[in-house]
């Protein structure tokens, strides 16, 4: 039995594999080859992407969903623990796709649970099915994985797709550039991890010039809360926004991938560019997570 | 000189002397190895001059023998500790500590938003060293401690 609650759960070749079941699917879509299974989608916080795209995806596998998705109408509001619902859900449930506010409380549900977890987002920490989705991506926009460059933008500190995205791609042998300001430049020890990798980086502040020679660009939502002054905000997401006319002289393989919802750190009219991917790779969501359901039932 | 250590804190016939523990860290080790709560003939002192560490602390069990993986575990406060192994008032072994791979139920993850600082759950963390040095890796929400911010469980 295995779950996935961390990127770092899946090697290479297991990457590969929920990569290419998810090629497969996006082919052949309805498959119902669950028919006889009972996928539990327990979201202790609120989702609408996330949620919607599982349900989908055991839905095209055949498989019957059960969950929630607010706690109001379930006995957490009455103060039951995590480790009961867990149990509890176990008991009726052939897997377990559960988003948690807390971190870590994804990888304690799979230490409880007696099938197999997959964590559809556990606090700041994982969100391992977006990662896929996301390698997905690029592997279908590419053609590899293999030797790319990728620029990476915005909150880099808080941002856990970015985190988990640098991790899984350190497999194959990226080149990573990132663009933010001094208050969410990427943690230290991200950088200790690319070092010990011998993977090369760069750090910078505007995003002007750091497109050409990029075939990834990866950009991330900045929160303003994470400023206390409004102004400062105001500043630094200008330097980091992407407008239509910076991607003049782009490698024509480059693409904008965006883990949504966006604000306006692309400009609508970026949308219409043949650069602009974030809204398939959205779709690429329900293909990804039917490959993951199918590795995990699987194993 | 030896007479002078002598007179400091007394001889122990049988049992363990553990050396080397920075002076401020004297009851965190008490802690970890629980020998608060031990029936165990104990001496300790603290403050002593060190030529390694400048101030130091020292502990005595007589007939008190510890297994290595527990007493690794004082590593993390005492990376330098010596443990002197005594029998009929000789030292017949010494051992550094070594920092083991792995530490549970012993240090509290320093993410407030961590799974271990909300349910019952037993903290574990996987060590390593970076070049800002030893940093504790938590197995449940993946953020690591650094050696300055460790906060011992208080298991009492």
């Amino acid at each position: 039995m295995k779950s996935l609650i961390s990127i770092n759960d899946f090697n290479k070749e297991e990457i590969l594999q929920v990569l290419d079941l998810a090629g497969k699917y996006e082919k052949d879509t309805n498959r119902p080859i669950y028919k006889d299974k009972v996928i539990a989608c327990i979201f202790f916080e609120p989702s609408t992407r996330t949620r919607l795209s599982f349900e989908t995806a055991a839905n095209r596998l055949g498989a019957r969903v059960i969950g929630f998705s607010s706690l109001n109408a379930t006995s957490i509001s009455k103060g039951e623990s995590l480790k009961d619902t867990i149990k509890m859900v176990s008991n009726y449930a052939d897997m377990i796709v559960m988003r948690h506010p807390l971190d870590g409380a994804a990888r304690y549900a799979s230490e409880i649970a007696g099938c197999p977890i997959v964590n559809a987002g556990d606090g700041a920490n994982q969100h391992p099915t977006q990662t896929l989705l996301d390698m997905y991506s690029i592997w279908k926009t590419q053609g590899t994985l293999e030797n790319l460059s990728i620029t990476m933008v915005g909150d880099l500190k808080y941002g856990r797709t970015v985190h988990s995205l640098l991790q899984a791609m350190s497999h194959f042998n990226p080149r990573f550039r990132f663009v933010s300001c001094d208050e969410l430049a990427i943690p230290r020890e991200y950088k200790n991890f690319l070092d010990s990798r011998g993977i090369p980086y760069s750090e910078h502040k505007l995003l002007e010039g750091q497109i050409l020679n990029t075939d990834i660009l990866y950009m991330t939502r900045i929160q303003q809360e994470r400023f206390q002054d409004p102004m400062e905000f105001e500043k630094v997401r200008n330097l980091m926004s992407l407008d239509a006319s910076m991607l003049t002289g782009a490698r024509p393989n480059l693409r904008i991938l965006h883990p949504l919802p966006r604000v306006n750190e692309i400009a609508t009219d970026v949308d219409d560019r043949p650069e602009a991917y974030y809204f398939e790779q959205a779709r690429n969501g329900v293909y990804t997570r039917m490959g993951i359901i199918t590795y995990l039932m699987n194993q | 000189m030896e007479n002078k250590k002598k007179l400091k804190v007394s001889a122990i016939r049988n049992g363990t002397v553990i050396d080397r523990i920075p002076a401020g860290e004297l009851f965190h080790v008490i802690e970890i190895l629980g020998l608060a709560r031990g029936n165990f003939q104990m001496t300790f002192g603290t403050n002593l001059e060190s030529k390694v560490l400048g101030t130091k602390s020292i502990i005595k069990i007589s007939d008190k023998f510890f297994e290595e993986d527990d007493v690794n575990r004082i590593a993390l406060v005492a990376p330098d500790a010596i443990l002197n192994i005594i029998r009929e008032y000789q030292v017949v072994e010494k051992r550094p500590v070594v920092i083991p791979p792995e530490i549970c139920g012993l240090v509290r993850c320093l993410n407030p938003r961590c799974i271990t600082n909300h349910e019952p759950v037993k903290t574990r963390f996987t060590t390593g060293i970076t070049p800002e040095g030893l940093v504790l890796r938590c197995h449940y929400c993946e953020k690591e401690t650094g050696q300055k911010h460790l906060q011992i469980i208080n298991n009492n």
